[in-house]
């Protein structure tokens, strides 16, 4: 087990550096990407439930599929792979970060607006504070999701621990199967951690 | 000087098949303390959101101080009114200091003078500020989280203060304290209050004025014992006579 990983750690390490990568690049894209679509839908109730409606029949087409689809758009590797994460992502983020802005009690809002705040005022000054665990718990699943669908991008030839899946699965490779399944979970973690750190150093800040 | 003046005011809210408010039309004089007095749904809390631009009328013009409420930025607008409601409102995030110095801060005041009024404004409401200062809302029963609800709006001296049933919520026994404080804090400023209240014996306990509703019109706006004396109609008179009937509550 650990001979293999020694024999062949050339090949998991630029796997797992190379998934990290993607996963942090979706991350960051899908992050602000949400942010701003829930700036606008700020505005209305009713615009949140339709898009978050689009989203979620978004995230329940099967990863293959929607790679598949966008191969003759956009090419193969990279190019579809990150698009169609950070698409599934939005459903995930918005859907928390919309849940805990419209959590915030509206007696709260409006003593804060009839006091004299600006809209941006109180977004950031108030109601973000206030979702930050909803906004937090969002992107950890984000983060879970990232890290499993990115393997499948691997057949669509977008490299990662996939790449080390899929040839463990041709070749039967136990071991291979077993380290890109360890390196995945680690990734994970790895995200994880850094979010919560960055939770602390916000909390501290305030 | 007239403090606040409605012209003409109508509002109907969309799903409504009444109208909120029916050609509304007061001057109230600046220093009064005015209490609005109805019955859910008589516009009386539609009228006060109104001077603060939370609502805005269908048609006709409020003026504040003389100067129309349209030309103003409703941010910058609603920086010089007091506004308290009911559900008091404060931010669980922040401390009672911190939630009192909400407007100050964005105004950026200087920090000793923060500390300073807050301080004040803590000691105003009957409230030690060594031992207030840095607790969060949650640690405060209904009546003391009202108190830091009423020195959040009065920090940044208005020359108006907005009341929307603030002590609605809030125990017999506190609220009878809470209003004699009120009624002193006012005494002791220029200010002009605006008072919404469903109950009778707090409206003619505390109003230097009082306005009564109904159905979006006002029936009587005229002295505590003025309107005890004379009362403008049946629905006034019958609405005294609900009050002596719980007159030993």
């Amino acid at each position: 087990m650990f001979a293999y990983f020694a024999d062949h750690s050339d090949q998991l390490m630029s796997a797992f550096w190379e998934h990290l990568g993607i996963v942090l690049s979706v991350l960051l894209i899908s992050i602000i990407l949400a942010a701003v679509i829930c700036w606008f839908l700020l505005r209305s109730e009713r615009a949140t439930n339709i898009v978050v409606n689009i989203f979620s029949e978004v995230y329940s087409i099967p990863s293959l599929a929607l790679f598949a689809l966008l191969i003759p758009l956009l090419g193969l590797g990279n190019k579809t792979a990150i698009p169609v994460l950070v698409l599934y992502n939005q459903y995930l983020l918005i859907r928390n970060f919309m849940t805990g802005m419209q959590n915030v009690d509206k007696s709260i809002l409006e003593a804060g607006t009839g006091m004299g705040m600006s809209k941006w005022q109180l977004v950031t000054r108030v109601q973000l504070p206030l979702a930050m665990p909803s906004i937090v718990a969002g992107i950890r699943l984000a983060i879970i999701s990232t890290t499993g669908i990115a393997t499948i991008a691997a057949t669509i030839n977008a490299g990662g621990l996939g790449k080390i899946l899929l040839s463990g699965l041709r070749t039967m490779n136990t071991y291979k199967i077993v380290w890109g399944t360890i390196l995945c979970v680690l990734i994970a973690l790895l995200a994880d951690t850094l979010l919560r750190l960055l939770e602390k150093r916000i909390a501290v800040n305030k | 000087m007239t403090a606040v003046e409605f012209k003409h005011i109508n509002k109907q809210f969309k799903n409504s098949a009444y109208p909120a408010l029916n050609d509304v039309s007061v001057n109230i004089e600046e220093g009064e303390f005015v209490t609005i007095l109805g019955s859910s749904g008589c516009g009386k809390t539609t009228m006060i959101k109104m001077i603060n631009r939370l609502y805005e009328p269908d048609s006709g013009d409020i003026l504040l101080f003389g100067k129309n409420i349209r030309d103003e930025n409703p941010v910058e607008l609603r920086r010089k009114i007091g506004y308290v409601i009911q559900q008091v409102g404060l931010f669980p995030h922040m401390t009672v200091a911190d939630n009192i110095a909400t407007i100050p801060k964005i105004l950026k005041w200087d920090k000793l003078k923060i500390k300073e009024e807050t301080d004040r404004m803590l000691r105003l409401v009957q409230l030690d500020p060594d031992e207030f200062r840095s607790r969060y809302p949650a640690q405060l029963s209904g009546d003391q989280q009202q108190r830091v609800g009423l020195a959040r709006a009065l920090i940044a001296n208005p020359r108006i203060m907005l009341l929307d049933e603030p002590f609605g919520a809030i125990d017999a026994i506190n609220r009878e304290i809470l209003q004699n404080e009120l009624k002193s804090i006012h005494e002791k400023s220029k200010c002009t209050y605006l008072f919404v209240t469903h109950d009778i014996r707090e409206a003619l306990k505390l109003g230097t004025k009082v306005i009564i509703m109904n159905e979006g019109r006002i029936l009587q706006y005229a002295a505590p014992d003025e309107i005890v004396k004379d009362p403008a109609d049946d629905f006034v008179a019958n609405l005294l006579k609900t009050a002596d009937l719980k007159g030993g509550a």
